[in-house]
């Protein structure tokens, strides 16, 4: 919503500066977005006289002029071919900043002769992009008045960001008011005397409506106007309309849009001549079309109001007015608009047909319904005034819609939910400002509002006029209870999984870093997604189709990135969502990981060692244990997803129902699909699948170590290539669950014929007394005949 | 041979032992079984009583005097030797310890943690909710009806229409977990919900994803004056300021009634944003006094219950405090970007410790 200081005047009787309007409108809840002042960049400009125009002795295409300024004659040096004797222009002193070439005037000497002063084109002055000549002022402005009054440009130009719920401030008058309420002025008296028609219109106005269900169009008010003139509107309307970036266009059309930003109440006007018959609001018929103003022409349906005659649709409904029927130069006989259309209906039509206008702004948020006629006798008082002619009676069809509703106001609600300590009397003059119908009762306020408030539907909103009236700022700070002297904790289990998984992995040496959670059709797709459920029906773009079915794809594609940079060994993470479906329940927090090329790099002491699935592992279970799994009690299986290399991944589980997480190689045709070069390895671990913890209390078991010592001894074993460590290391533990405390892989390697060697060391920890010789060789022997049984291995000799 | 001479024979035997194994040869040869001094010890018993007292005495002074003499030798060629072998173990010092890679917290996770940290001091309890919403709880029961205007501002992430004419969305603010939250418990409540948002919108301050936090508080007496002290105590906190001027403008908000932004202050120094000085106004929340209809839709009285509600931009307020230019880097992963602007594994926000 765009004004002018001297516009709002006309509706406020204020002394208030520009800057106490900004911060009162600011205040009360009207984002001043832009103030547009020239009074102050323009200041050092004032009007001279030429009192003296000739041809500098020393270049042809120069004038040496003497200029009367405020601060004397002075001579300039000027190469406007419009520099004259006896024009009247805008003159710049040295130490004037001009902003169109961005340096401060000095004085100069321009082919021998001396230049006091610089007299400015537009562009100089940056209020066009003219520079063809001199500025020229009027001859009656007297020399040292300031340029922005002479040009016209001394009305500071506000630009408000109006919340969609206040539609009584897309317009001036509605704004003052606003102000008035404020305190910062008084709302001056509505001039809206109906004007007195002199005929009756020829053109009936109607409202034709399937079962006589008017909703889209409850009123319809018309009046006919004959031997008017159209042409250009008079200055100071043009220049208003200009300020706020519209473009005049003929005195008919610029009064409605006058109209519409005084009043925020959107007028149309027919050339008379060009309807056929009568005229009326209808819903469109499917197929109809209509050329429009801006020039296009649209495909109208049976949901859309528009406003037709005999020949069909003339405009649509509170949007767009129709070419054909458009006022011109020529327009003598004119048909005025003024009509109330239902919001919802108005903002679907726009919506659809994509077109926004001034009006469909307005009607969308709810103009005034009870405004109606007074914006159309407003609107003909100044037709005659402006174009001439004759009035006809108004036309009248429908009723404005009953909006009248009253709520009542508690004399202490506005301190019990707004916090603000406000004398009853105060409320009471502050809606009463703001046009409520206010009468005291018993309980408080009873508030009738006003038309123009479709926003007001009870009590709280009553609170927030009084709360933005009297200034939030004013609102006194109030502490809130503590509830408990010592805060207690806050997070619950998941929320501290999340916290522990990511210190985990940042202090493992990964970077975490957070990306979209949406993804590529193609990488959804090979990560086990794509579900209809999880695309999205207006993607942003063709990269970000699929809600992610796992982290991972996000990673290896940073990787790409990060390598493509020059970083070629990085270790990324990420905690976030992944998404099986579209309940709540399939999204899941995980923790993923991504490790790619040298897991240690090159140094002095060695050569870099690439990452494998071994650390991807690490990681995984890393995360589990900080993250409170039962470690000591996992499985892993050499099964995972499809994502990854078949014979280097695995699961690590609770057990085959509870998955907690994968990790391994990632497959060489996912990375070839990405783009992507190994070696990469990667894991994700599902938070929300570890199982919560058992035990309460911060209270640790007694410690039940023993003072004898530890007896280790190494066994290997030749075993069939296929067997898993685990299993023979599970094998060995049971042989003697008591004594074996601990079970340590230290050496493997291949052997000839499918076989390998796979070492172990036992560890046993006597609880009573030492062990004998006898006692540890019968362990022994029970630790080779289980693994034996378990596994086939056989000592080896 | 005469006892001095044997002794002085013994010492200079002793001093001239270059190694520990010559040092052994000369106890064995003195004090070993058949050592010169040994021998001259099993000749005592041949003597008269008086004579073995004197002799006896001497041989003995000279053994411990020898067995001194050994030991001291014994000791300086340890010294000796171990200074040898201490003299060919030098390393460099300054060559590079063994790399290892440095890991970083991401700023939206710190600034998560640090914004727990202080409303969790006054009371506040982290809730969630999916990213994948119905449209009850992202716009209805928000009051936001079907074609109110608000819902044409979110450019909103639509997924395809099911079968029965429903379409589930991306919700667009964390407000939907004031609903889930209400409809879950009973006032009071204080909860913050901090998350990932979505919009159809991306250019230079604008992505499609960013971080959210909601606040809520639900009781009987809790009004706007709360509700600025909440606001202005976690500003001076978290931005660790002992004063932040702050502007609270009405505003609205479909959700809220009576509605307010507020801006705090702000100056900039060399390029950099400085939080709490200077006369410039950065908006930086959206809040009010949650509207007796979302009340009404979370199942709880209106009548009798009422609280604020307010929701902030977490990327926002991570780029404010931490001089991060542009919000779009945030998503991007790029390791120098997480390398420069993250945080160390251990440096865990904490009130006692301070949050930076």
């Amino acid at each position: 919503m765009k004004f002018t200081f001297s516009w709002l005047k006309d509706h406020l009787d204020t002394t208030a500066s520009l800057d106490q309007i900004v911060e009162g409108l600011i205040g009360v809840g009207l984002e001043v977005e832009e103030v547009s002042d020239l009074t102050k960049a323009l200041a050092p400009f004032k009007v001279a006289y030429v009192r003296d125009a000739v041809k500098h002795p020393n270049a042809d295409k120069l004038r040496l002029c003497a200029v009367e300024t405020d601060d004397g004659v002075k001579q300039v040096v000027c190469g406007a071919p419009n520099a004259r004797t006896g024009m009247k222009g805008i003159v710049a002193l040295p130490g004037a900043y001009i902003p169109g070439t961005k340096v401060t005037l000095e004085k100069g000497v321009i082919r021998g002769m001396e230049s006091q002063a610089m007299l400015c084109s537009e562009r100089e002055l940056l209020i066009s992009d003219e520079h063809n000549g001199i500025i020229e002022v009027e001859s009656h402005w007297a020399i040292g008045t300031p340029a922005v009054k002479a040009l016209g440009l001394d009305d500071p130009m506000l630009y408000l960001k109006v919340t969609p719920n206040r539609p009584d401030a897309l317009g001036v008058r509605g704004i003052a008011r606003d102000l008035a309420a404020k305190g910062l002025g008084k709302l001056k008296p509505l001039e809206a005397a109906p004007v007195v028609g002199t005929f009756s219109s020829p053109i009936k106005v109607t409202l034709d409506f399937p079962g006589n269900d008017t909703k889209p169009c409850p009123l319809f008010v018309g009046r006919y106007f004959r031997g008017v003139k159209n042409g250009p509107s008079p200055d100071w309307l043009k220049r208003r309309l200009r300020v706020i970036g519209l473009r005049p266009i003929s005195v008919l059309v610029d009064i409605t849009n006058y109209i519409t930003f005084t009043y925020g109440r959107p007028l149309h006007v027919f050339d008379a001549k060009k309807v056929n018959g009568n005229i009326g609001a209808r819903l469109a018929r499917d197929g109809e079309t209509i050329a429009a103003l801006d020039g296009k022409t649209y495909d109208l349906t049976s949901a859309m109001t528009v406003i037709a005659d005999a020949a069909g649709p003339e405009a649509i409904a509170g949007v767009i007015g129709g070419e054909p029927s458009g006022c011109s130069e020529t327009t003598t006989e004119v048909f005025l608009e003024a009509a109330y259309f239902d919001p919802l209906r108005t903002a679907a039509t726009g919506r659809k047909l994509g077109i926004a206008s001034d009006a469909r702004y307005r009607f969308e948020r709810g103009v005034d319904p009870a405004f109606t006629q007074t914006g159309a006798e407003i609107a003909s008082a100044m037709i005659l005034k402006l174009c001439g002619g004759e009035a006809s009676h108004l036309e009248i069809a429908g009723a404005a819609p009953d909006t009248s509703r009253s709520f009542t106001l508690r004399a202490a609600r506005v301190k019990s939910l707004g916090g603000a300590d406000v004398p009853l009397t105060e409320q009471s003059r502050i809606l009463t400002a703001l046009g409520f119908g206010v009468s005291e009762t018993a309980e408080g306020l009873s508030c009738a509002v006003p038309s123009w408030r479709p926003d007001v539907h009870g009590e709280a909103d009553l609170v927030e006029e009084v709360c933005r009236i009297v200034g939030l700022d004013n609102i006194p700070f109030a502490a809130m209870e503590r509830g408990h002297a010592v805060a207690r904790p806050v997070l619950n289990p998941l929320q501290k999984r999340m916290l522990a998984a990511r210190r985990t992995l940042a202090s493992r040496g990964f970077n975490e870093a957070v990306t979209w959670s949406f993804i590529p059709e193609a990488h959804a797709a090979l990560f086990g997604g794509g579900q209809p459920d999880l695309k999205l029906a207006n993607p942003i773009s063709s990269e970000l189709t699929d809600m992610r079915p796992s982290l991972i794809p996000n990673l290896i594609a940073a990787a790409g990135r990060n390598i493509d940079r020059g970083f070629a060994d990085l270790a990324l993470f990420e905690v976030g969502h992944a998404y099986a479906g579209d309940r709540p329940e399939d999204e899941t927090l995980r923790a993923a990981g991504l490790r790619r090329g040298a897991a240690v790099a090159r140094n002095w002491q060695g050569g870099a060692r690439a990452v494998d699935a071994y650390d991807a592992k690490a990681d995984a279970l890393s995360v589990l244990e900080a993250a409170g799994a039962p470690i000591a009690t996992v499985q892993v299986v050499a099964e995972a997803p499809a994502w990854y290399h078949p014979g280097r991944s695995g699961t690590i589980q609770m057990g085959p129902q509870n998955k907690l997480a994968h990790f391994g190689e990632i497959h060489p045709r996912v990375l070839a699909a990405m783009d992507v070069k190994g070696p990469l390895v990667a894991f994700e671990v599902v938070l929300n699948a570890i199982p919560g913890a058992k035990t309460k209390g911060a209270a640790r078991p007694a410690l039940n170590a023993s003072d004898l010592m530890a007896v280790a001894r190494d066994f290997a074993f030749v075993v069939d290539d296929g067997v898993e460590a685990d299993k023979l290391v599970k094998a060995a533990k049971s042989a003697d669950r008591v004594l074996i405390t601990e079970v340590a892989v230290f050496d493997l390697f291949k052997l000839d014929g499918a076989k390998k060697s796979l070492a172990i060391e036992i560890t046993l920890s006597p609880r009573d007394k030492t062990l004998t010789e006898a006692e540890i060789d019968a362990v022994s022997a029970k630790i080779i005949a289980s693994v034996q049984k378990a596994t086939g291995g056989i000592l080896r000799s | 041979m005469q006892l001095q001479s044997l002794e002085a024979d013994v010492l200079d035997q002793v001093a001239a032992a270059s190694d520990e194994a010559a040092l052994e040869a000369v106890r064995v040869a003195t004090l070993g079984k058949k050592g010169s001094i040994s021998e001259r010890m099993k000749s005592l018993g041949a003597m008269g009583p008086e004579e073995r007292r004197e002799a006896g005495a001497a041989l003995n002074l000279l053994k411990d005097k020898v067995a001194e003499a050994l030991a001291a030798r014994k000791m300086a060629l340890q010294e000796a030797a171990l200074e040898a072998r201490l003299l060919t173990e030098k390393i460099d010092v300054t060559l590079p310890v063994r790399p290892q890679g440095q890991g970083t917290i991401h700023p939206v996770s710190q600034v998560w943690e640090e914004v727990v940290q202080i409303f969790g001091d006054l009371g506040f309890a982290v809730a969630e909710g999916p990213h994948i919403e119905d449209d009850f709880n992202n716009f209805t029961a928000l009051n936001i009806p079907p074609e109110h205007p608000a819902r044409q501002e979110h450019d909103t992430f639509y997924f395809n229409e099911k079968p029965d004419g429903s379409r589930m969305l991306l919700r667009t603010h964390t407000s939907p977990v004031q609903i889930r939250t209400m409809l879950a418990s009973k006032p009071p409540i204080r909860i913050i919900a901090p998350g990932r948002t979505y919009r159809c919108d991306s250019d230079m301050t604008h992505t499609p994803m960013f971080n959210q936090i909601e606040g809520l508080v639900i009781d009987e007496i809790t009004h706007l004056g709360h509700l600025k002290w909440v606001l202005a105590e976690f500003c001076k906190a978290f931005f660790e300021v002992d004063d932040v001027k702050m502007r609270f403008r009405a505003s609205h908000f479909p959700f809220t009634e009576p509605s307010m932004e507020v801006d705090i202050n702000y100056t900039r120094e060399g390029g950099r944003l400085v939080i709490g000085q200077g006369d410039s106004w950065l908006e930086i929340l959206g809040s009010g006094m949650v509207h007796p209809n979302v009340i009404r839709s979370g199942g709880i009285d209106p009548g009798k219950y009422q609280g604020f509600a307010f929701g902030m931009g977490l990327d926002r307020i991570a780029m404010l405090k931490y001089g991060i230019p542009d919000l779009r880097a945030f998503f991007e992963a790029d390791l120098r970007w997480l390398r420069h602007y993250g945080f160390r594994a251990l440096q865990v926000p904490t009130l006692a410790g301070g949050l930076t």
